[in-house]
């Protein structure tokens, strides 16, 4: 058994590796969030509902119509997308004229609705998903086993965040986005779809939570406050980072989990607050966060 | 008078009679969480009625003003009155360290920040051991008042509630119509005005915000000598939520408004009680309705109708 600073070894990067995940969730969902807070200009509250109803959905499709874990993987943010593109279409696109703090409050109902819903169907105790055979099991990589799961959670994670930001700084299509964040009345005026845009962002960063919440559901059980739990210090992760940047939500949200998990090994009883700890320090030192510009 | 128009002094009267004379008809416990939560919506309005930014964790502060009035009047034995006072000042000190973080950003970092500082405080009251974690504090005394009046009798300690209700009303009536809330008022309306006529407006929301955080906690400490208890659900980030909807459907920025919606949410919790999860969904409802078709509110529709300012 060898140790570093006197800790052992396996309880360093076991929780090095629960922190990996967690940021990993942080990321996926703060990169939503900022995808989202570019185009529309309304900060997502119902975000963490939506992470939920992804879990949700891929339970229920396992559940009632027998559709395995890869599947649903797929399905699941597919289907939460639809459910958020038409949230956009019927409810949230009336704001967009008013004050931004209205579509906070919109979307904190909706959330709002959505949990309620989920707790008066299913209740709050949660229900466990099972991770699917292939990827069962541990694997020892000379210092620790680490569990199959946990590292495709990451690996699947560092994929889709990296999908999301190549999407955006190098296509076309996250050209046109780009440039409609900027100035979306003079992209119009070449033709650009801009409402159809809108619309398919709120899509994308729905679905994007709705994998989040997949890839949870064997982690953490199903149910109704796993998106509350998260989203609270989603948005402390937001803040350090700031909006402004793709890249830049990716890399502060994993890098809080990771600074998350070392506290706990170091100082269990202020792991639950550390984050709010380095906001604090953040909004100190740098008010616009790390990757923010200014407002 | 006291700045009120016409108005608003019959819309004052109607309602202090409403006070005087309902517990002949309604149950005083219940009229008292109404007051309570209502004064504690009238202080959340200071912040986004008056100058725009959404506190979207005020619940901290309503939440330790009502641990710190149980702890102390349960281990201290102080009096009632100075208890309420201790639920104001805890507010105070956290609001000015808090507020102090939060004004540096505005918008909806604002409302990310509050929120997020508030869960801060949560974590922290579900590990203190003063707070007595999930249980709470609990078999808080009603104490007395000056140590001599007892507040035993339920009608007892609703005077105390009104007299409390009312000061904590007249004071933000009277904050709002003084040369600073003016200067709140510009900084609503465009705050780099403000700035070029030479007011320093950070300074000016966080005095605000102090207020705002102090008669929380001040009717965090008075629900918590009415209840006898203290306990997480006080500081929880729905909390929070919760007073924001009072205040939405009463209307925003509306003198009677956070009253009015506090009094329909207290009856609606009321009644939907024994059905659970359906109270979560019907205020999500009531947010998405609210923000959607009835941005003004119960009071704001009403005073717009009538075109007076209520």
């Amino acid at each position: 058994m060898f140790s570093i600073f006197g800790i052992p070894g396996p309880l360093l990067f076991g929780q090095l590796l629960l922190g990996l995940i967690n940021g990993a969730f942080y990321a996926m969902l703060s990169l939503g969030l900022a995808v989202i807070f570019g185009m529309l200009n309304i900060i997502n509250f119902a975000h963490g509902a939506l992470f939920m109803m992804g879990a949700f959905v891929s339970w229920i499709l396992l559940e009632y119509l027998g559709i395995g874990y890869f599947p649903s993987l797929i399905l699941a943010p597919i289907l939460v997308g639809i459910f958020g593109i038409i949230m956009e279409k019927t409810i949230i696109s009336r704001l967009y004229k008013l004050d931004h703090l209205y579509g906070l409050l919109l979307t904190f109902g909706v959330a709002l609705v959505i949990e309620g819903l989920f707790r008066n169907a299913y209740g709050s105790s949660g229900m466990p998903y099972r991770i699917p055979d292939i990827l069962q099991g541990a694997t020892d990589v000379g210092f620790m086993y680490l569990p199959n799961y946990r590292a495709w959670v990451v690996v699947a994670a560092v994929l889709v965040c990296t999908a999301t930001w190549a999407v955006i700084e190098k296509t076309r299509l996250g050209a046109t986005l780009r440039a409609a964040t900027e100035r979306a009345e003079l992209v119009q005026a070449f033709g650009v779809n801009v409402p159809r845009l809108i619309t398919l962002t709120y899509g994308g960063g729905v679905a994007l939570a709705a994998f989040a919440g997949v890839l949870a559901a064997p982690i953490y059980s199903v149910n109704p406050n796993m998106g509350t739990n998260f989203i609270n210090t989603v948005f402390a992760v937001v803040v350090i980072g700031g909006m402004g940047s793709i890249l830049g939500s990716i890399v502060t949200g994993f890098a809080l989990g990771i600074i998350e998990g070392l506290t706990k090994v170091f100082w269990p009883e202020a792991s639950a607050t550390v984050i709010f700890f380095v906001m604090v320090i953040v909004l100190l030192a740098r008010p616009r966060g790390m990757f923010g510009k200014a407002a | 008078m006291l700045g009120f128009s016409r108005s608003q002094m019959i819309a004052f009267a109607v309602m202090v009679a409403l006070i005087v004379f309902s517990p002949l008809v309604l149950y005083p416990v219940f009229l008292m969480k109404v007051l309570c939560f209502a004064l504690f919506a009238c202080a959340f309005n200071l912040m986004i009625g008056y100058v725009g930014l959404l506190s979207f964790g005020h619940a901290a502060y309503f939440g330790m003003g009502s641990y710190v009035a149980a702890w102390t009047v349960k281990h201290w034995g102080i009096s009632a009155e100075i208890a309420i006072l201790m639920g104001g000042l805890t507010g105070a000190a956290l609001g000015t360290c808090l507020g102090w973080l939060a004004i540096r950003r505005q918008g909806l970092y604002f409302a990310m920040i509050t929120l997020a500082l508030a869960q801060m405080v949560y974590f922290f009251c579900l590990q203190a051991p003063f707070t007595g974690g999930e249980d709470g504090i609990q078999q808080v005394p009603r104490s007395a008042v000056f140590g001599i009046f007892s507040l035993k009798d339920d009608m007892a300690i609703y005077w105390l509630v009104s007299a409390v209700f009312l000061g904590g009303f007249l004071l933000i009536h009277r904050i709002i119509h003084s040369p600073f809330g003016q200067v709140l008022k510009a900084i609503r309306e465009n705050e780099p005005r403000a700035t070029s006529l030479g007011y320093r407006t950070d300074d000016y929301k966080l005095i605000c915000f102090i207020l705002s955080t102090t008669l929380a906690g001040v009717a965090g400490g008075t629900k918590s000598l009415v209840f006898g208890i203290a306990t997480l659900t006080d500081v929880h980030y729905s909390m929070s939520g919760e007073v924001v909807l009072m205040t939405l459907l009463g209307g925003l920025g509306t003198v009677f408004g956070p009253v009015i919606g506090a009094l329909v949410m207290t009856t609606m919790e009321n009644y939907l009680a024994q059905l659970g999860a359906w109270v979560t969904v019907t205020q999500g409802f009531i947010f998405v309705v609210c923000v959607l078709f009835f941005r003004r509110g119960i009071v704001g529709e009403i005073g717009a109708k009538l075109k007076l300012a209520l």
